[in-house]
């Protein structure tokens, strides 16, 4: 059996009296590539925050990581990556700076600091590119290098919040190859996306409608069950009946 | 009759040196849905805000509906509709408010057009009185569209109006384009994504600044020069890599839960492919003639 990583049970959150997170439970397991979708306003984003140790469950409960996520967050937060479109580097910094800053931040040692940032420049073929600002790379690499800093301590879980939104199509499955080898690493993968052929991409993928999960499973058995022929079929299956929106 | 031309537009910002668009021609013919398809950074934007007169090209000649855009860009205002990639509506007034403010600006009122926006507002107005910066992200969107055809455009530009949007609402978002395009308007609209593309009447491909191809979405996938097998086994990332490593194969790339593969011809094709995989120990090969999509054609693309 593998290592389970992240097991959430019955996990919610209230604001006021709406629901955001009605009792989602899951298991996620060492090195699995997990797709978290559901449609804009479903409660990704919130569920997200919960497991990351950013904002406490209304009831419920998670284990991320091995640690508590009501009463161990600080622990949780050094053991997972987080990376976004929307947060990902600092434009104003240099390439080699962001590394630095970022390395620094998860707490990394002088020497491994320095270790880990030319290994990655090399993996990356970006050691043209070290003293370049990173507002003036081309998005798809600030992708690649922005996934690539947030797994830089070698969390157990990274979070990836749509990586890929608007990245063009050839660099898009570059950023695949990296989620790959990071999952081959023992590294667990949970992200959202928009892009259907992606979601076959992932081992399981979940699907949140109005605040629950109304479907889990390996994409092969999702597309069985609901006799579809494409992920992009399932989806339209579960969420088009959806009551919110974002 | 074509609505919108461009020729030999280009626009390079400040002190970048690669253009943002790089020598773009083409015509868009009235009454069609045209669709500017290309990553972030190919130099959609920056078209479609040459298009609506808010910036000027650097070279080059473009004219919309007749009126060109530096000399007539007063009467481009009045009878274009644009809705930008980022919210621009005011936030702190309500949505009948904007609406309202948007039919006065353009010397009309919403009961004058509302047969226009009907099919698309009425999915709003539940809401009128509230703040637009309180609506849901697809609200957003229908209320964006109700303002930008309050006035009874000729033409309509919609920049990447489905990104960060759900699979279920992009698809209701392309109905209602249909729905608009039936009653005549001529609709340019820019998106990432690759499989909206076989909605529009023709796209253009565009990276860097530069038009890869204009086609029809069908034209396009008949032109597709070589045979693409849709290649599955039950160990995929392991299946990319051994592709990759073979010789006989041209390109191969994950393409949803298959991979797709282009072959050289001069290696015996289909069978040796078959061999050498057989022969690297999968078992449970599942191999087919696929059709090409636009996705395939830009990666070609991009390739080359």
């Amino acid at each position: 059996m593998p290592e389970t990583v992240i097991r959430a049970h019955k996990l919610t959150k209230r604001f006021g009296p709406f629901v955001a997170v009605d009792a989602i439970s899951f298991e996620v397991s060492k090195g699995e590539i997990f797709g978290f979708l559901g449609a804009n306003g479903a409660g990704k984003t919130t569920a997200m925050r919960m497991l990351c140790g950013l904002s406490t469950p209304s009831s419920g409960e998670a284990v991320i990581a091995g640690y508590d996520i009501y009463s161990q967050t600080e622990k949780i937060k050094k053991r997972i990556g987080y990376m976004s479109q929307k947060f990902s580097l600092y434009d104003d910094l240099t390439v080699l700076e962001n590394i630095r800053f970022f390395a620094g931040i998860y707490g990394l040692s002088a020497t491994q600091i320095k270790l880990k940032t030319e290994e990655l420049i090399t993996r990356l073929g970006l050691e043209q590119e070290t003293k370049k600002m990173v507002a003036a790379l081309p998005l798809g690499w600030k992708q690649k290098l922005s996934f690539s800093v947030s797994i830089l301590h070698e969390p157990k879980i990274v979070f990836l919040d749509e990586p890929t939104s608007g990245v063009d199509p050839v660099t898009r499955r570059q950023f695949w190859d990296l989620i790959y080898q990071a999952a081959a690493q023992g590294i667990t993968i949970f992200l959202t996306t928009h892009y259907m052929d992606e979601a076959e991409y992932c081992n399981r993928i979940s699907i949140m409608v109005d605040g629950k999960i109304v479907a889990l499973d390996t994409p092969h058995r999702l597309k069985q069950h609901f006799n579809a022929s494409s992920m992009d079929d399932v989806f339209y299956q579960l969420a088009r009946g959806a009551q919110r929106q974002e | 009759m074509q609505t919108v031309i461009l020729e030999h537009i280009s626009k390079t910002y400040g002190k970048e040196i690669s253009p943002a668009v790089n020598d773009v021609s083409f015509a868009v013919n009235k009454g069609e849905l045209f669709g500017l398809i290309g990553p972030d950074g190919a130099g959609k934007t920056s078209l479609f805000r040459i298009l609506t007169t808010l910036i000027l090209p650097d070279t080059g000649k473009a004219s919309v509906d007749g009126f060109d855009i530096v000399r007539d860009y007063k009467k481009i205002r009045n009878t274009v509709g644009y809705m930008p990639g980022r919210f621009s509506l005011y936030q702190d007034l309500s949505v009948e408010e904007n609406l309202n403010f948007f039919a006065t600006l353009f010397n009309t009122t919403v009961a004058k057009n509302y047969d226009l926006i009907k099919d698309i507002y009425v999915q709003i107005e539940p809401f009128k009185k509230r703040r637009a910066g309180k609506l849901s992200g697809g609200m957003k969107q229908k209320l964006a569209l109700s303002c930008a055809l309050i006035h009874q455009p000729t033409v309509l530009f919609l920049d990447e109006p489905t990104t960060g949007v759900d699979p279920v609402s992009r698809k209701e978002f392309w109905e209602m384009l249909d729905r608009l395009k039936a009653s005549g308007i001529t609709i340019l609209v820019s998106t990432p994504y690759m499989d909206e593309a076989a909605r529009c009447d023709r796209i253009a491909l565009m990276h860097h600044g530069k038009i890869l191809s204009i086609e029809t979405p069908a034209n396009m996938i008949a032109a597709f020069p070589d045979p693409i097998y849709a290649i599955k086994a039950s160990n995929m990332p392991s299946l990319l890599q051994q592709l990759n490593a073979y010789e006989g194969v041209k390109s191969s790339y994950a393409f949803g839960e298959y991979a797709h593969v282009l072959l050289n011809e001069s290696t015996g094709g289909e069978n040796n492919l078959k061999l050498y995989l057989s022969g690297k120990g999968f078992t449970d090969i599942e191999m087919t003639l696929t059709q090409p999509t636009i996705e395939d054609w830009f990666i070609k693309l991009l390739n080359s």
